[in-house]
């Protein structure tokens, strides 16, 4: 094990879609007992600067493994089939049609409860494409298929992000 | 006033014995020093037996200076030299500062921060801040009779680089060796967690004399894990009192024209507002030039006339939720911090939005720097066996503008440190060789709309067509929350990086010249100071080498051993000499040349950190 394996070997876990996210930040917890800053405080700059290295590594493993959407972008990646989601942003007609009826309703939500409204029917719409994903990887192994999924979560991604700001929005008007 | 003092060659100190660490909450109002004594975290009182020092600084004609509770007692007489809350003025321009016509001392532009003018000259905040913590490392010496091995310095989880590489200046222009700087609510959690040995997901408020904070934490074994953060490091305690003194000046039709008249009635204000948090109604007696007038006013009329800041605040309880995507009955108790968090309203607000009953039972004044010592107990090595460990969060996303003013966001907020992280950018125009960054922090789209951290240049970029160079710029982000950023022009290797300091925090060079002009350990001469600061150095890494090498020694070949001891016997000759710059030199070869011992020691341990926990069978 070295800086250089990959985030499932680091972490001590099968290379697969499906995972336990409890299993996960324990072993982010257990790994970063060992490996953090603070338990180098006293130990010198050599100590110091090792340490910053692995914990850094292991952060960014930890966020790519417990975020779903970027396991299954990595694991993509890791099996050939990169998302390369700036160069590709071609979608189905029907997504983007759904894409645009959920703006509409974002854009003439007037309280929280429409936005609350709103909001679990996107969770709902991820729930969906991320068992797609798990049944595209894990058992038939179609990644460029699976990067399609990748794709559009992405989008509802962003979507979610702007609903939460319209949240934001919605309540500092309030106060 | 004695430096650190260092042992004479054959004493070197028992790598066995305690080393002093103290956590110091350097706060708006008031600063705390807290340290375990007896396994026990307390706060260190002075020679009268107060705790609480508050954070005034009055400086007089030459080169006299009051601070804390004698400044404080001065502050309606002497206003304008009188400098309080000067937390709210760290790493900040002139034009950050709201109400900055309202302060009862005058501000100048400086570069980079503000400056006070007092009668002394104009001084930094990082210069006022500096003798706040000089004067409680005295008494934390004072206390135990010794030298402090270092410190562990809260911020607001909220302040943003510029404010904390403020903080740090402030604590090393003190004297002070910065074990770490922590976010003040989770030193809160700390305390409270381990006091209540809690476990789960908890949220603490902290509403302080000048800055919010709401974080949400989870709590497992010893492990502080901070979920989300968020606040505004600019709402406090202070600004009710302020929205209480404008409701009692439109309210009497009376005015605070002079800055002892705006002392006095936010003097007033503050009375006022700490009587209603035991009384339902109280009576203030105003006595300004413009009149004396006496004025009733009960808790409901307080509470409406600062209905707008609480609401403030609770948006942002609800935003963290968000963030952290936590649902409200997923928190299992609220802790209140601050001394702000004695307002019933504030007591009443929370809870009825979380639907129980907010936890108070550790001093709220104190907490912080009560949490502050256990962590820096843990890092000076006190505590082999303490298990504690905090995994703690950037509060704001950092980001580079790009084309037309935007933001293109490269570490998001509530991202666990230490953390880097990298996005690739290209040229614009054929020919290009050289790529201005200005790097920013901040949640908006618009980079006029987030505050400026630093400006650099990658320069001596090989002439390409637009488009075709590969500049990776790389956030890196320490555990203490600083950030540091690199380009590097992939093809042809060119490379910049800057430590995110010149535009707000001080350069070495300043610190000196600081230390010479006024400061209160000026009279050590400056060399003397270096020559014990690299001796102090080197006694830590050797110390360091000796414990890894009778821990791990046997991870290395007879011919790597035999390099690190040779390293080892050159630092301890020179040592001994007094020349700074050659003990830095052997110190820093000694370093580099135990790395690779270091990362066979990290090795290990991340194995046996995962020994028995085998990749699951399908």
């Amino acid at each position: 094990m070295n800086l250089q394996s990959d985030d499932f070997e680091l972490f001590g876990l099968q290379q697969k879609f499906a995972q336990d996210r409890a299993i996960i930040d324990a072993r982010w917890k257990d790994l970063q007992r060992e490996a953090h800053p603070d338990k180098f405080a006293a130990q010198g700059a050599a100590a110091q600067r090792v340490a910053m290295q692995w914990s850094v590594r292991i952060n960014e493993a930890h966020q790519r493994l417990k975020d779903p959407l970027r396991r299954a972008a990595y694991l993509c990646e890791l099996r050939g089939a990169p998302v390369n989601a700036e160069n590709n942003t071609a979608m189905p007609a029907e997504f983007l049609m759904q894409q645009m009826e959920w703006r509409e309703a974002l854009d003439e939500a007037q309280d929280v409860e429409a936005l609350d409204a709103l909001r679990a029917e996107v969770g709902r719409r991820r729930q969906t494409l991320l068992q797609r994903c798990e049944q595209l990887i894990d058992v038939a192994q179609d990644y460029a298929a699976a990067v399609a999924q990748v794709r559009a979560l992405m989008f509802i991604e962003r979507f979610a992000q702007d609903i939460d700001n319209r949240y934001e929005k919605m309540e500092s008007r309030a106060g | 006033m004695a430096l650190l003092q260092i042992s004479e060659p054959g004493q070197a100190p028992d790598p066995h014995q305690r080393r002093i660490a103290v956590g110091i909450d350097l706060g708006t109002t008031h600063s705390l020093v807290a340290a375990v004594r007896h396994g026990v975290a307390e706060c260190l009182p002075d020679a009268q037996g107060r705790v609480i020092l508050p954070s005034v600084v009055r400086y007089l004609q030459g080169n006299g200076r009051q601070i804390g509770h004698e400044a404080l007692e001065q502050q309606i007489h002497d206003p304008g030299n009188t400098i309080a809350s000067v937390k709210r003025l760290m790493g900040r321009g002139l034009a950050d500062i709201a109400n900055a016509a309202k302060l009862p001392y005058a501000l100048v532009d400086g570069p980079g921060m503000v400056r006070v003018r007092t009668i002394a000259g104009e001084k930094s905040p990082v210069e006022v801040s500096a003798e706040i913590l000089a004067t409680l490392r005295y008494r934390a010496e004072d206390s135990f009779n010794d030298d402090l091995y270092g410190a562990v310095i809260t911020v607001p989880a909220y302040f943003d680089d510029a404010q904390r590489q403020a903080t740090k200046d402030a604590a090393q222009l003190a004297g002070l060796n910065v074990l770490r700087l922590i976010n003040e609510p989770t030193a809160a959690a700390i305390a409270y967690g381990l006091d209540n040995a809690s476990e789960g997901v908890y949220a603490v408020y902290d509403l302080g004399g000048g800055t919010f904070d709401i974080s949400v934490l989870r709590l497992s074994q010893g492990v502080f894990e901070v979920i989300a953060t968020g606040g505004d490091s600019a709402l406090g305690g202070d600004d009710y009192d302020r929205a209480l003194a404008d409701w009692m000046l439109t309210e009497t039709g009376l005015t605070a024209d002079t800055p002892e008249d705006q002392a006095r009635i936010l003097a007033e204000a503050r009375g006022a507002k700490e009587a209603l948090s035991d009384e339902e109604i109280v009576t203030a007696e105003i006595e300004l030039s413009s009149g004396s007038v006496d004025l009733s006013l009960n808790r409901d009329q307080f509470e409406a006339c600062t209905a707008a800041l609480t609401a403030r605040t609770m948006t942002a309880v609800r935003k963290v939720l968000r963030d952290g995507k936590l649902a409200v009955d997923e928190v299992q108790g609220v802790v209140m911090v601050g001394g702000s968090t004695r307002m019933p309203v504030i007591r009443r607000t929370v809870g009825e939005f979380f639907g129980r009953e907010p936890l108070t039972n550790l001093n709220p004044d104190e907490v912080v720097a009560l949490g502050a010592a256990i962590q820096a107990n843990q890092l000076a090595g006190n505590n082999p066996a303490g298990d504690l460990l905090l995994l703690d969060v950037i509060p704001l996303s950092l980001g580079i503008e790009t084309m037309g003013g935007l933001v293109e966001r490269i570490v998001p907020r509530n991202q666990t440190i230490p953390t880097a992280m990298a996005q690739d950018f290209t040229t614009y125009k054929d020919g290009q060789t050289a790529l201005a960054l200005h790097v920013v922090q901040g949640e908006r789209d618009l980079v006029a709309d987030c505050r400026s951290l630093a400006r650099f240049e990658l320069r001596g970029i090989p002439p390409m067509a637009a488009g075709a160079a590969r500049i990776r710029v790389t956030f890196t982000i320490d555990a203490d929350g600083l950030l540091q950023v690199a380009a590097r022009e992939q093809t042809s290797g060119v490379e910049a990086s800057i430590a995110v300091k010149p535009s707000y925090g001080l350069g070495d060079d300043q610190i000196a010249q600081m230390l010479q002009e006024s400061f209160t350990t000026a009279q050590a001469d400056m060399k003397a100071r270096a020559l014990v600061e690299a001796r102090v150095e080197a006694e830590r890494m050797l110390m360091a080498t000796r414990t890894a090498l009778a821990a791990d020694g046997d991870l290395l070949s007879g011919q790597e051993r035999a390099a690190i001891d040779a390293l080892v016997v050159a630092l301890e000759s020179i040592r001994t000499q007094d020349d700074a710059a050659a003990i830095d030199t052997a110190t820093e070869a000694l370093a580099k040349g135990t790395e690779a011992f270091a990362a066979l020691r990290m090795n290990r341990g991340i194995r046996q950190a995962l020994a028995g926990k085998n990749i699951e069978a399908v």
